[in-house]
């Protein structure tokens, strides 16, 4: 038997159901050693919840699982951990009072004389040993909760790969990553592949399924579509074989008439976050935000947005200067932001889909004595719904258990229903599938033709060049670029993102 | 073919569990309570009972919103004395018109419960330790204000708010059903109410969605703080005294009665009518235990052992798997 194509595990006819869904309908796939094997699909085709079933979190209703020729099942993660299966969850759940060294070891911690206290000096050590063999740079005696999303998901998979699993689970790892640390990643999974062991990746991102894939599965509404070695299958068949018909462009950008100026920012600044700061966007434009993770952008925004209202610097809407001390203000003002974390400052997770859609709009929802418009608001719920496809078995369902892209789906929904001019998103494509992507694309494309204004912050580049008509880079707070879509060039903009790194290390 | 049974039955068997079980668990209680004591559903008893419930129902009510937003008001119990005793001062007979004497309890109360709001969403205090400060400073409210002594001498019409009949049921049931309804209506239809959740499930998201938190969470500490007064009204008129150690550990079947009801106390999840039936278990565990003759000391522990089965099963149906 050949090394290199043994077979460690083999998940045969798997059925798993939730109320009111099948999630696994019969999914039947056999994993190898030194293999990455990728998992694609729409939003809530039931990846994530294979994985679960694999690593003991759900069980399944029916089927086998065969580990290294053994039958196993899995009651707790517990139990997959001690078999050699470790997963990096789509979700992060980082205790954020903790620091990162002791989020690593939870339960592991090392002890002083094998008395039950912590070791934490040994405990460091270990932390930054694995943090520099695998080429990741924070401080493990942070606190969780400080760092950025991006930090905490790099920290998650150093966990991860601690355990030194023979199957290492990645559920959407670059979802909140940059490239720079893509690239770093890429170099981790090679090397644990090297050493004889098993990686499952799940991911939306074409161009990186075909950089680090070696097998490719495809899931479709909970059933096993078909697998190939990502040598064989193009981009195109991949798409056809997850929404069943074709696609064609992905970033269909629409030629728009770009209007006067709706949103100037003057010298803003926050301390310790961005300073400095002058630009405008203009109706119909999409205007692209770009830059490394930690550049400010998310802080930038959000500022504007009266989250953190900035300290100096003046604001104009349409040639009117403006002070936004709220979101509420902002609101009033016909902005919104779709925020870049979900689950932080998205979502009401403990409520249903239809009170998450509808939360901004209520107010202009409301009747006399401030009662809400049941009807109105149901219909316009149901309308997004099924505009932006949200796989829900009702509006009425707890987001929580909604797939993550379709959670992401719901955050876009919310805010699509306050109707605003200025729409600003962070990283609004994040973990959802090729589809929901066109369609968002062709969401915000529909606005700047009505002569509104987007603001679109993202780290994936094909994406910020493909959309934006006009990009601002940001590097640590600090403007470094400007390119009108004529002059964009992913060198150059690469190069103003990482401009301050360079002057510093120079 | 077994499997596929077994989970459309654990399914439906759980989702019934999870709507239901709360009423079935008071239903059930009912149906034993008659039969070891035949005298304990006879008109008269549950209309004493619906009496009885009624101001821990008030209370019940308002720490339903503020649990909701998650929080917890512990001071409910006091705000009800300096209630009880502000507004019997003023009722003595002749001396002032009763909506004025009746708007001198609410208002104290709903002053009160501003402080504490203010102090919580603005001083951003825990809310445990403000309103345990306010729940010290309140009953020596009472107390300073009436020199430790019970105020008597109360108007008729005052007692009859407490003691009255209309159409041979209570006065104080016909307040708690207004009260009921009202809230009801508000935290359920209302562009307030889904804000009250809102904010409970999760502040910062709320706030990103153009919520005033800091204001959704005064005003749901004023509310708690009005129905606390208005239970001290309906108690002190009840008793024909003000007494400034009346609804001491008040606050505690209030947050009982919440709990019981289904109310989640890290926020964001409850209701009205859960709120009510949890009020009713516990008035019937009272007077049941009552009719029992079971000693007051052992009725405690009964009481305490059934709010945590109650939270333990309600935990259980909605558990996920
Ligand atoms: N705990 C749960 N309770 C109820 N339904 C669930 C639960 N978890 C998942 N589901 C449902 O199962 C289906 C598959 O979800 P899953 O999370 O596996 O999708 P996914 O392929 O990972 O999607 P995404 O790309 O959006 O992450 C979805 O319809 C989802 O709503
Ligand atoms: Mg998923």
């Amino acid at each position: 038997m050949e090394n290199n194509s043994e077979t460690i595990l083999e998940m045969d006819n798997i059925c798993k159901s939730f109320p009111g869904v099948k999630a696994l309908n019969n999914v039947s796939i056999k994993f190898k050693k030194r293999t990455v094997h990728t998992l694609m699909g729409e939003n809530g085709a039931g990846k994530s919840t294979l994985m679960k079933v694999l690593s003991g979190i759900y069980q399944m209703d029916s089927g086998t699982m065969r580990l290294r020729g053994e039958d196993v099942i899995f009651q707790t993660p517990a139990s997959a951990l001690n078999h050699g299966i470790a997963m990096v969850h789509q979700e992060l759940s980082p205790i954020v009072d903790l620091s990162v060294a002791e989020n690593m070891f939870v339960g592991r911690e090392p002890v002083l004389f094998k008395l039950p206290v912590i070791n934490r000096k040994e405990m460091n050590k270990k932390a930054n040993a694995l943090f520099e063999e695998i080429g990741i740079k924070i401080d493990p005696k942070r606190r969780m909760g400080d760092l950025s999303v991006a930090e905490m998901q790099m920290v998650e998979i150093a966990k991860a790969i601690s355990y030194d699993a023979e199957i290492l689970i990645l559920d959407e790892p670059t979802s909140a990553i940059s490239d720079a640390e893509v690239s770093v990643l890429f170099k981790i999974i090679r090397n644990y592949t090297q050493k004889n062991k098993a990686v499952i990746y799940i991911s939306h991102k074409m161009e990186e399924i075909f950089q680090i894939s070696d097998e490719i599965t495809v899931l479709r509404d909970g059933e096993f579509i078909g697998t190939n070695p990502a040598s064989d299958v193009s981009e195109k068949e991949l798409i056809k074989m997850m929404v069943g018909r074709n696609l064609n462009e992905i970033f269909p950008k629409t030629e728009t008439k770009i209007g006067d100026v709706s949103l100037r920012v003057e010298n803003l600044s926050l301390s310790g976050k961005f300073s400095n700061i002058s630009f405008e966007a203009r109706r119909g434009e999409i205007l692209g935000i770009a830059g490394l993770m930690g550049a400010g952008r998310s802080e930038l925004v959000e500022s504007i947005f009266g989250v953190h209202p900035p300290e100096s610097g003046s604001l104009y809407i349409n040639g009117k200067e403006v002070k936004i001390r709220s979101p509420e203000d902002a609101i009033d003002l016909g902005m919104a932001l779709i925020t870049e974390d979900r689950k932080l400052t998205g979502l009401n997770l403990k409520d249903s889909v239809k009170n998450n859609v509808s939360i901004v709009f209520l107010k202009k929802l409301a009747r006399a004595f401030s009662v809400v418009d049941k009807g109105r608001e149901v219909s316009s719920v149901e309308e997004l719904i099924k505009k932006l496809s949200i796989k829900t078995p009702s509006r009425n369902t707890n987001v929580s258990s909604l797939s993550g892209g379709n959670q992401q789906k719901v955050v876009i929904a919310k805010w699509l229903l306050s109707d605003p001019n200025i729409l600003i998103l962070d990283e609004p494509t994040r973990g959802i599938d090729v589809g929901a992507k066109a369609e968002v694309h062709k969401l915000m494309n529909q606005f700047t033709e009505e002569g509104k204004t987007v603001i679109m912050i993202s780290s994936e580049m094909p994406e910020i060049m493909g959309m934006s008509d006009r990009l601002l880079v940001l590097s640590e707070g600090k403007l470094t670029g400007h390119f009108q879509r004529s002059e964009f060039d992913q060198e150059k903009i690469l190069a103003c993102a990482m401009n301050h790194i360079e002057k510093e290390s120079n | 073919m077994t499997a596929i049974l077994k989970n459309i039955f654990n399914i439906s068997n759980k989702k019934l569990l999870k709507d239901y079980g709360l009423v079935l668990a008071f239903m059930g209680i009912c149906l034993v309570l008659s039969i070891l004591s035949p005298s304990f559903i006879k008109p008269a008893n549950l209309l004493n009972i619906l009496r009885q419930t009624s101001i821990n129902g008030i209370l019940a009510v308002g720490m339903t919103f503020v649990i909701i937003t998650g929080g917890i008001d512990l001071s409910v119990g006091s705000i009800t004395a300096v209630a009880a005793v502000v507004a019997s001062s003023f009722a003595h007979p002749g001396e002032h018109s009763i909506v004025f004497v009746i708007f001198s309890g609410l208002g104290v109360g709903l002053l009160l419960g501003f402080i504490n709001g203010l102090f919580i969403a603005k001083a951003k205090l825990a809310p445990f330790i403000a309103t345990l400060g306010m729940m010290t400073i309140a009953r020596g409210m009472a107390l300073v204000y009436t020199s430790g002594r019970p105020v008597i001498n109360l108007s008729d019409q005052y007692n009859y708010i407490g003691g009255g009949y209309i159409g041979g049921i209570p006065v104080p049931v016909y307040i708690y059903g207004l009260v009921v309804i009202i809230s009801f209506f508000v935290l359920r239809f209302t562009v307030f109410g889904r804000r009250v959740y809102a904010v409970g499930g999760n502040e910062l998201s709320a706030k990103y969605s153009g919520i005033k938190t800091s204001n959704i969470k005064t005003l749901v500490y004023m509310i708690s703080g009005m129905l606390s007064g208005l239970a001290g009204i309906v108690l002190s008129s009840r008793v024909m005294s003000g007494n400034p150690s009346a609804g001491t550990s008040y606050e505690l079947d209030a947050i009982a009665a919440v709990v019981i009801g289904g109310t989640s106390m890290t926020g964001g999840v409850g209701t009205i009518f859960g709120t009510v039936i949890g009020a009713l278990m516990i008035g019937v565990i009272n007077n049941g235990l009552d009719l029992l003759n079971v000693s007051s000391y052992f009725q405690q522990i009964v009481k305490g052992s059934i709010i945590i089965f109650a939270v333990l099963m309600d935990k259980q149906a909605n558990s996920k798997d």
